[in-house]
């Protein structure tokens, strides 16, 4: 095959390429086109490089796309770009330092990393059942807002690809209000380290349940506007419907789990099969459509949103209920709770005023067990374990492993979107180019997560 | 079905004293030395001659409770109907803290993972890829590979750890039981340098094409530099005093 290069492409790509390469960078094709490719053969592929830098490709992805025509001969996602090494780094810092860092691997899904983490940490300690009560209610409230978060920082987004800024704003309008409640709870939008070995790191702030009560009357009808938007828009349908196939036979074969594998009609949610945070005393139900496609995955991730406001309801109703003056967020062992009384400041989240007073002005042994916890953290006995959790995005797992140390020894999270960018290529390949971009939509990757 | 290691006869009554000696114990490997992580005179607590050996290998017996066991027998009539032992295929069995492990010896591997899913008995028919652990003191088995595998159809979950030594590095690809483990085995490869063998495309996934070594093991240093924070240096966290 002759390679002939067109305006544009540099000596190197002359000497990489095999056949023409045509180098786009925008606003030349008038160029290309006069360059002149007369001599075309009939069904010659074309290799399109889309990414990292694409704004559909849910942040830094790449695809290696063949294409015949407009048809997907071949779609390979290339991953990596966003590699931060956080697995690495936690071997360097304490167990409780671990949340800051794993908070950040699914960025739209900050609190789910921190519960398994903080679960997986809490089986190797062997205090599961000694977890007071009132955190892991506050856990399931903010895994449940989360939930309401990611999902629609994933069907704004998709409506966005698609071409709708009206149903990105509305997703992001709706968004920001749990984000609000995620400021006035942790002090921080995003990469909370809210959830911590043996509980939360502070309780709700006054008036932080009525906040909470507000956002829950007010969100239903936002939910509802969204629904309008999207459930019966025609060229959403025309986009979405039948497209991205993947049965329950492919889940099954590429181990894919949440929304698209209950969009192929398999009820499986960890919430209900085996549950964790006391899932199994609040009611939900586990939203499935049989349809296999974009559609549905859409369709069971709104339907999640009302759910999740359910169960979030429920958790303020029990939080409510508990008046007791002395009810505590985290595990009474001073050996493992977090020593510092951490409270909200107008500058964010940092050790509250009469804590630092105690350590300074008070007790010296309160000093020295203060600041060997904190330099020093707890020590974990050596084992191993894995907990998986129903996370927005499908079966999110933590596989931490100590050596007895004051450090992980080696802390692995089995990210949902890493595993389902590999279905990328039997939903896109046999389709049409465009249908590409709802695909990647429909599994919600967040690269963040993929990359860690 | 399991032997004990050694074949040893149930131990006899020794009055309620631990049932490993203390020269057994003291053959083991020290692992630790001292406390507080000071090596030098800095340590006047007295606790600056103690030594922490290695614990032996956690080994469980049967009944292993709940659904464990019949995991195990499934397993072993599986095994059993393909002309392999249980022990031929698994090493040991650990159960702890609720979860249960399969040590299985790499050779078997495949064999292991194709019964597990397909056996109508076991139908672990999800795989949620595999981890590395490196751990370079354990002698001729410094390389894990954790794979951690559910079954839908009866709700359980079970792990299966693989080791192969530093100095042949292969463990057999699980991506014709499990075709999605592919990616999970590129980053395992990625990251400590395990070779699954079989796999269709063994290429970095997290790094870039052209790096050299593998980050996640113990021996790759973290990297980092030192940070001038108010007229101190703060050195990069791998160089920091470590309490370990």
């Amino acid at each position: 095959m002759t390679t002939r290069v067109t305006p544009g492409a540099t000596d190197a790509d002359e000497e990489a390429a095999e056949g023409r390469v045509y180098n786009v960078a925008g606003q030349d094709w008038d160029q290309v086109v006069a360059a002149g490719d007369t001599d075309r053969a009939e069904n010659e592929q074309i290799v399109v490089n889309m990414g990292p830098q694409h704004p559909s490709t849910h942040g830094v992805l790449r695809l290696i796309l063949t294409l015949e025509g407009e048809t997907v001969a071949e779609a390979r996602a290339s991953i990596g770009y966003l590699h931060t090494g956080i697995e690495k780094n936690m071997e360097y810092r304490t167990w409780t330092q671990g949340t800051t860092f794993i908070t950040r691997a699914d960025y739209l899904m900050p609190l789910f990393n921190e519960a398994v983490f903080c679960l997986s940490v809490e089986r190797l300690l062997g205090i599961e059942d000694r977890i007071p009560e009132r955190a892991q209610i506050i856990r399931v409230l903010m895994l449940e807002l989360n939930r309401i978060s990611s999902h629609l920082g994933g069907i704004g987004p998709f409506g966005l690809e698609l071409g709708a800024t009206t149903i990105f704003l509305q997703g992001v309008r709706l968004r920001e209000n749990v984000l609000d409640l995620f400021e006035l709870i942790t002090g921080l939008r995003m990469n909370h380290a809210f959830i911590r070995p043996g509980g939360v790191a502070q309780d709700l702030p006054p008036g932080g349940l009525e906040k909470i009560r507000d956002f829950l009357r007010q969100a239903p009808r936002w939910v509802h506007d969204l629904r309008t938007l999207i459930d019966a828009n025609p060229v959403f349908i025309a986009r979405t419907k039948g497209i991205a196939y993947l049965d329950l036979e492919g889940c099954m074969a590429l181990s894919v789990t949440g929304p698209m594998l209950r969009a192929t009609g398999l009820p499986w949610d960890l919430r209900k099969s085996q549950p964790y945070l006391g899932y199994e005393t609040y009611e939900f139900d586990v939203p499935t459509t049989d349809t296999c496609d974009a559609y549905g995955r859409y369709w069971v991730r709104i339907n999640e949103i009302e759910q999740s406001l359910r169960i979030v309801g429920q958790c303020v109703d029990r939080l409510s209920e508990r008046t007791a003056a002395n009810d505590p967020v985290m595990i009474a062992d001073a050996k493992i709770g977090w020593p510092a009384r951490l409270s909200l400041g107008p500058d964010g989240m940092g050790p509250s005023p009469e804590h630092i007073a105690h350590i300074m002005g008070q007790s010296m042994e309160a000093l020295i067990h203060h600041f060997k916890l904190v330099t020093e953290g707890f020590r974990v006995p050596a084992g191993q374990a894995y907990v998986p959790i129903e996370s927005a995005k499908g079966e999110l797992g933590c596989h931490v492993v100590s050596d007895g140390g004051t450090r992980p020894y080696r802390a692995h999270l089995r990210d949902p979107s890493f595993h389902h960018m590999q279905a990328v290529a039997i939903m896109c390949e046999g389709g049409m180019l465009a249908d590409v971009i709802p695909a990647i939509a429909s599994i919600d990757p967040v690269i963040g997560g993929v990359d860690r | 079905m399991t032997q004990t290691p050694g074949g040893d006869p149930p131990a006899e009554d020794n009055g309620g004293l631990p049932a490993r000696l203390g020269e057994e114990r003291l053959s083991a490997s020290v692992v630790r030395t001292g406390m507080f992580g000071t090596q030098t005179t800095g340590d006047t607590s007295g606790y600056g001659l103690l030594q922490v050996r290695k614990p032996p290998p956690l080994s469980s017996e049967p009944p292993y409770g709940g659904y464990f066991d019949a995991v195990a027998r499934a397993l072993g009539s599986a095994l059993q109907a393909a002309g392999i032992g249980f022990s031929d295929a698994i090493e040991r069995v650990v159960v702890d803290r609720g979860e249960i492990t399969f040590h299985v010896r790499r050779e078997k591997l495949v064999q292991v993972a194709d019964k597990l899913l397909h056996d109508p008995a076991l139908r672990f028919e999800i795989c949620t890829g595999v981890s590395g652990v490196h751990y370079p003191d354990d002698a001729d088995r410094e390389l894990h590979a954790v794979y951690h595998l559910l079954s839908i159809t009866h709700n359980r979950r079970i792990r299966l750890e693989v080791s192969a030594p530093d100095a042949d590095p292969h463990i057999p690809s699980l991506t014709g039981v499990y075709p999605a483990n592919n990616w999970h085995e590129r980053e395992t490869w990625d990251f400590f340098g395990i070779v699954f063998d079989g796999h269709p495309a063994l290429t970095r996934i997290e790094m870039p094409d052209d790096w050299l070594g593998h980050p996640q093991r113990k021996d790759y240093p973290l990297g980092g530099i030192p940070v001038e924070y108010r007229g101190t240096k703060v050195p990069p966290p791998d160089e920091r005093r470590s309490y370990e």
